[in-house]
């Protein structure tokens, strides 16, 4: 099998998910060759044709000119599989190039047994074989789910491509990340309150049993979207990245967004009530009970040794 | 204005599900329903861009067999005016490519100025369809939208990003959005206008006269992931929690000496 591999460049920078592409060909034993728009003095190290546009010119956003270039590619390349991440670019620009393609698009793909794409299903409870009807198929891959045994290596061949397409969006810079506030990062423990904590009320609950602990209290997305906490306690893909020695989950469905941003931690206890919650399945200990009865029972427990 | 706003009705996630016979897709049975939760988010930006044009009519559209009327009837209390339902008892099993093209072929004559859709559904998940709209009909499109202002035709939207980043996109409509959660607020409907969204039109539509297309996958399985095990699980008593839980810190973390 061909691939074409369909690498990431964001805010300056080469992103580490490129190689996870790459993990991904060698995986299923195809062919690769790449595709990216980026810088010339930061190129993958990747051994094989490099299909290369400046970003300077091209710029990290533009949907209309990337698919044009990559429509090129593939009828130079003629990969079965057109290979994404299944990021902010990725899932932007995989559907209009299967659309121009006339290709399927699998999302999200955590695997690839006996000629099925695996994808999760239902916030990752259930998991569905999926197979595409098209010669060519566009798959996305989710983060972290293909890794590299080794160091990435190689020099790519480069090949520069140029479009005249022109964008139908414009994109005017990107708006800074929120600076100040905590930085989840080092703290040694970390518990965090998930939508399972029902009202903005028991926040306290959960930043208390941080404190007895001697540790910083985060959220997940639905705490911070609902504004029951400040973006910056925010952990999992679009907030913070976290490794303690030991995470406390409560209420938090284990949804991958989060996962992604915790998954390091040394030690994870889940509390929730539903014991097919996915957080089950990275958690040491999953205690399934109500947190509104467990969290303080803990907090007075530990406050007493 | 002409607005345009795509809704699918999902089970709640905390469902306990099973695979349904078939061995394709989950069981319905027993399980709760509600809007797809990026679609809430989607619904309540059509709602504000219609307060604020003032001249704007707002259509819901959704997919399904007769249960999503009433998630549609959330929507038309919830704000908008007219709602077209696509009448199809297999739609759960229709991938998005043909989802995408029964919704662009419903839109092509309707010169829609905006629509909105979720970024992607709760359950399958792919994060395709509303792209995909957008594409068929040719017109502009921003995914994953957490902020939207409007002014005179020009949209600004900022695209959310990984690690907290933005990205701050310009378009001028027509033009799709993707609803990414956190974009607003999303109301809750008021009993005055659940009452109100009862006369609200809700016209019917056999989804054979919008399809045109094949799929273009096919679901082979469905299952649940292998447990990897190797966790503890603790049920019970509170009280017995707390000290197993104190027990086990202590003896495999060294947070607690």
């Amino acid at each position: 099998m061909k691939t074409l591999l369909v690498g990431e460049y964001r805010d300056g920078k080469l992103l580490g998910s490129t190689y996870e592409l790459v993990a991904f060909a060698e995986k299923i034993g195809a062919d690769s060759a790449m595709f990216l728009v980026g810088r010339e003095s930061d190129l993958p190290q990747y051994n094989g044709i490099l299909y290369f546009a400046d970003i300077l010119k091209y710029s990290e956003f533009n949907p209309t000119a990337h698919k044009q270039m990559l429509l090129e590619v593939v009828a130079k390349e003629q990969p079965e599989m057109i290979v994404f991440s299944h990021s902010s670019y990725g899932w932007d620009l995989a559907p209009r190039l299967a659309l121009a393609l006339k290709a399927a698009q699998v999302s999200e793909v955590i695997d690839f047994v006996d000629g099925n794409l695996v994808v999760p299903t239902c916030n990752s409870k259930l998991r569905r074989d999926v197979k595409s009807k098209t010669a060519q198929t566009v798959v996305t891959l989710q983060g972290g789910a293909f890794g590299l045994s080794g160091e990435p290596s190689g020099a790519p061949t480069l090949v520069k491509i140029e479009t005249d397409a022109t964008a139908q969006v414009e994109f005017a810079g990107y708006e800074a990340v929120e600076k100040g506030g905590v930085d989840l990062s080092k703290a040694e423990i970390i518990v965090s309150a998930g939508r399972g904590i029902g009202k903005p009320e028991n926040i306290e609950m959960i930043a208390n049993l941080a404190q007895a602990l001697g540790g910083e209290y985060g959220a997940s997305r639905p705490v911070v979207d609902a504004e029951w906490t400040e973006h910056n306690r925010q952990v999992g893909t679009t907030g913070q990245t976290v490794s303690p020695k030991l995470y406390i989950a409560c209420g938090i469905s284990g949804a991958i967004q989060h996962l992604v941003g915790m998954k390091k931690s040394e030690f994870v206890v889940a509390i929730n009530t539903d014991r097919d919650a996915p957080i089950g399945e990275i958690a040491d200990i999953l205690a399934v009970a109500d947190l509104k009865e467990l969290v303080p029972a803990l907090t007075e427990k530990i406050k007493s040794l | 204005m002409k607005i345009l706003v795509c809704v699918k009705q999902v089970p709640d996630m905390e469902s306990k599900f099973r695979v349904n016979d078939g061995g394709k897709w989950y069981d319905e049975a027993d399980l709760a329903l509600r809007m797809n939760e990026y679609d809430e988010y989607a619904v309540e930006q059509a709602v504000q861009l219609k307060e604020q044009v003032g001249e704007a009519d707002v259509t819901i559209l959704s997919i399904g067999s007769d249960r999503v009327k009433e998630t549609m009837k959330k929507a038309l209390a919830m704000g908008c005016d007219r709602g077209v339902h696509v009448v199809d008892d297999t739609s759960y099993a229709k991938d998005p490519f043909e989802i995408a093209s029964i919704i662009a072929a419903f839109a092509k004559d309707h010169s829609f100025d905006m629509i909105f859709t979720g970024m992607q559904s709760q359950d399958r998940g792919s994060a395709q369809v509303g792209v995909l709209v957008a594409e068929i009909l040719g017109m502009s499109s921003i995914s994953t939208i957490v902020e939207f202002t409007f002014d005179n035709g020009q949209v600004t939207a900022r695209r959310e990003l990984e690690g907290g980043l933005k990205a701050i996109v310009k378009a001028k409509a027509p033009a799709l959005m993707t609803c990414q959660l956190g974009l607003n607020t999303p109301r809750y409907p008021t009993l005055p206008n659940i009452m109100k969204a009862k006369k609200k039109e809700l016209l019917s539509v056999e989804v054979a006269t919008l399809l045109q297309v094949d799929a273009v996958q096919e679901t082979t399985r469905m299952y649940f992931p292998e447990k990897k095990g190797g966790g503890i699980v603790l049920e019970g008593d509170v009280g017995n929690m707390v000290n197993e839980i104190i027990n086990i810190l202590k003896d495999k973390t060294g947070v607690l000496t």
